[in-house]
């Protein structure tokens, strides 16, 4: 009999607040937390939006050579799971170290350090070769963020197998999975998972420019991100993280623990077209999802919420439509389908796991949260996708699927153990 | 008991050669490939070595499309995946693209394009930045440009854990397979060597500084003094057993047997490093006696405490001297994620030949109690081999690979 494993614990760092409680709060109202970008002046670029979170690291106890250690996406990491592990009400001290592992997502890890690095020790591209004297300290931590995962190990005390997963924008669904995986093979018993990305930074915004990912809706920054919209123009970048603490089933229930979700089935798969575009027919997408629902042994009719990948690009919207009339048949018209990245923006590669959270949160409220800015259906959009306002509505088991480039597509299914199973 | 999992086919970007029979041609006999870095100006830094590779035309190899788009560290990813397909002999359209799938590892991803697209962008202005540089400087471009290229539709999966990483994606594509995947392509690749990327392996202090060639990584000498960085990687062909047998593979280096990883403890814990417990556990996981073990690819750091950390690992599991231990690495530098693939076909070839490749240069210092493959090949009917990858932060991996009759 395969391991059965549970979230216990979920901690979020989210656009609009920082915790899970205001994260929820955010969801559940509809509002949205994009603006004017001010982290750096924004006046060079064609898009000029972007969901940020209001961080302060000293007040989440970071003390300061964390802060000086870490580029702030690690921080986010960090910050994240210290709240996954206090809600799970695990004392991680009476578990053996190497029974304990990390499974940490990022789709592109300490751009921002990487891009600030550069800009001061090349002295703004004026030396055609960085100067290392000038170099940030701890370079070598963002250049390879698998430092992302010691962060968090040396935060809990994990010695297990312990990785970062950076499948790009998939990064934050397949970072989890990895983490099913160890437990279920029996490498380990805890794992500490989610993921973390601080995208918000001149690099990312120019190459985004180029290809024009990224919204123009400059004028309009509160109701940028419109996913399923027909007056959308491309993606919000946002930032954030989210964190989890997983355990096998049977030990979670007999510690008491109050458990969130299993995580009863998921799949990748990828396009093998093209590094940024999308086949149309959204078949990758649908085989992703069905052999998740038959690990999860569900049928498309037992999902009560369908968490979207939703960026807010047409050629996403269209590719994931398809994807679920093809591989929901008639139930992809009857059940809900909702894109938080209207309200938090998209961040790459942890957004995958605050959408797991999000899916999480809707269970255990039973409440789905909606489409923020959907005021313009795209005719060729034509599924429920919870316009504007929240809706209550009895959710057991949800499917969250996450695009991303290089063609891959993830697909995971979170059930409340006691479910009936097809 | 589940299926074996077989190692069909192998492919190489390395210092020492470009392809696997140039590779081991050099590797075998021990020939130093590093030499001062080409690839930029370091006479400013004070390190000024590295494992290269001369001579790679990428447009000799890839589609000219690609190459524009493309940093030097997937180039060499899909170079060396075409010739690991190739040697497997998969012809197209004979596997379901979807129970085919790739797996990964990155160190610090495509920075020399990175670090042109950062300086037009400081020099010259946002509107001056490169639209590939949206994909191809981050971690996951070698899987995706990889699965585009050879029509993998299955999963793909991408692990970033420093030099440990390269064996975690080979034990992640077991995973991929034992879940019902017929194929995987993985390994991990690495091409650090642009001026940020120096600037990023200089400020762990690790570096050596040497000028010599030939004396610049010294694992396990009293000289040791740090590492050169080296570019590259390998890319192996991983099926499971039955779906080798189904379609005829026609040759099998060896069973990928046993896998283990650990994390040392957050520095001043007082606990002991996890390197041990990682061999521990790659060895039950292969249900491998160490007495069974015919060679240990060590990852042989070349910093006086990684050394000794390392060899009183191999010493606990093994007893002193027992086991011939090598670094082939100290021909090529270090390779991050590259380098533990590499060492993983160096193994498998070491079974085929009957030779167990040298660690170059190095004296032994007395103080291991290793029995030190130095300076000459040796040889040794090897069956079974355990390869080592430590990365910084902590990471610890270990791999059994096994020869299959």
């Amino acid at each position: 009999m395969t391991r059965r494993v549970v979230i216990t614990g979920i901690g979020v760092l989210a656009p609009g607040g920082i915790g899970t409680t205001a994260f929820w709060n955010l969801l559940s109202s509809g509002r949205t937390a994009t603006r004017g970008i001010t982290l750096f002046d924004p006046a060079p670029f064609r898009s000029r939006v972007a969901a940020e979170v209001d961080f302060h690291p000293e007040r989440h106890g970071l003390t300061s050579l964390e802060v000086r250690r870490m580029d702030r996406a690690a921080q986010f990491g960090v910050v994240a799971t210290r709240e996954a592990l206090a809600d799970s009400g695990l004392d991680l001290a009476a578990f053996d170290p190497y029974r304990i592992g990390i499974a940490m997502g990022t789709g592109v890890g300490a751009i921002s350090g990487l891009d600030t690095a550069y800009r001061v020790a090349s002295d703004e591209g004026r030396i055609a070769q960085v100067d290392h004297m000038y170099a940030p300290g701890h370079l070598y931590d963002h250049f390879v963020p698998s430092s992302f995962a010691t962060e968090v190990a040396w935060a809990v005390g994990a010695e297990g197998p312990s990785t970062v997963v950076s499948t790009g924008c998939t990064s934050g669904i397949d970072s989890v999975a990895h983490a099913v995986d160890l437990i279920r093979e029996g490498s380990a018993d805890i794992m500490i998972t989610g993921a973390t990305d601080a995208p918000i930074s001149p690099l990312t915004l120019a190459c985004f420019d180029a290809i024009k990912a990224t919204t123009a809706l400059n004028e309009e920054p509160e109701t940028a991100s419109r996913p399923f919209d027909a007056t959308r123009k491309g993606f919000v970048l946002g930032e954030g993280a989210a964190a989890f603490v997983l355990e096998e089933l049977g030990a979670a229930r007999r510690r008491g623990a109050h458990v969130y979700a299993e995580i009863a089935g998921y799949a990748s798969r990828s396009s093998a077209f093209h590094m940024t575009g999308l086949r149309p027919d959204g078949r990758e997408m649908a085989e992703a999802i069905t052999v998740a629902l038959d690990e999860a042994r569900l049928d498309p009719g037992d999902l009560d919420y369908v968490n979207a990948h939703g960026s807010g690009t047409r050629q996403n919207d269209l590719h994931e439509t398809a994807a679920y009339k093809l591989a929901l048949g008639p139930h992809a018209h009857r059940t809900p389908v909702s894109s938080v990245k209207s309200m938090i923006g998209h961040s790459l590669g942890s957004v995958g796991s605050m959408e797991i959270a999000a899916s999480v949160l809707a269970m255990e409220h039973h409440v789905v949260p909606p489409t923020a800015n959907l005021r313009t259906p795209d005719p060729e959009c034509d599924l429920d996708y919870v316009p504007l306002v929240a809706r209550d509505h009895r959710t057991d088991a949800v499917l969250t699927v996450s695009s991303g480039f290089g063609g891959f597509q993830s697909a995971m299914v979170l059930a409340r153990p006691d479910r009936r199973t097809a | 008991m589940s299926a074996r999992i077989l190692v069909t086919g192998i492919g190489v970007a390395a210092p020492s050669g470009l392809g696997v029979e140039d590779f081991w041609s050099v590797t075998r006999i021990g020939k130093n490939a590093i030499g001062p870095v080409t690839r930029f100006d370091a006479s400013a830094y004070p390190s000024r070595l590295a494992g290269e590779i001369h001579g790679f035309e990428p447009k000799e190899h890839l589609p000219g499309r690609l190459v524009p788009q493309t940093d030097r560290v997937t180039q060499l990813a899909l170079v060396a995946a075409d010739c690991a397909f190739a040697d497997a002999g998969i012809e197209p359209g004979t596997i379901d693209p979807y129970a085919m799938g790739v797996v990964t590892a990155a160190g610090a991803g495509g920075f020399e394009f990175a670090e042109n697209e950062l300086r037009k962008l400081w020099s010259e202005g946002a509107k001056h930045v490169s639209a590939y540089q949206s994909f191809a400087w981050f971690y996951a471009v070698n899987s995706g440009q990889i699965s585009i290229r050879n029509g993998l539709r299955g999963p793909a999966g991408v692990v970033i854990s420093d030099q440990a990483g390269g064996l975690d994606a080979l034990a992640q594509a077991r995973r991929q397979l034992r879940k019902g995947s017929k194929l995987i392509a993985t390994g991990g690749f690495d091409a650090p060597i642009c001026s940020l990327g120096w600037a990023s392996h200089l400020h762990g202090g690790l570096m050596s500084t040497s000028d010599e060639p030939e004396r610049a990584y010294l694992p396990f000498d009293d000289a040791a003094a740090g590492y050169v960085p080296g570019e590259g990687g390998a890319m192996l062909i991983l099926e499971d057993e039955d779906s080798a047998r189904d379609r005829g593979a026609r040759t099998v280096y060896g069973e990928f047997a046993g896998y283990g990883a650990t994390l040392d403890p957050k520095p001043g814990s007082g606990r002991e490093p996890g390197l041990r417990r990682a061999i521990d556990v790659a060895l039950t996981d292969a249900a491998c006696h160490p007495a069974e073990v015919d060679v240990v690819f060590a990852d042989g750091a070349a910093t006086p405490r990684l050394d000794r950390e390392e060899a009183e690992a191999i010493t606990a599991v093994f007893g002193p001297r027992a086991v011939p231990v090598t670094v082939p690495k100290t021909m090529t530098g270090r390779i991050n994620s590259g380098g533990a693939p590499i060492d993983v076909v160096s193994a498998v070839l070491s079974m085929r030949e009957g030779l167990i490749p040298p660690t170059t240069n190095v004296e032994l210092s007395d103080a291991y109690d290793l029995d030190l493959v130095a300076v000459r090949p040796r040889t040794a009917s090897v069956r079974t081999a355990l390869v080592l990858a430590r990365g910084r932060g902590g990471f610890n991996s270990a791999v059994v690979v096994r020869a299959v009759d």
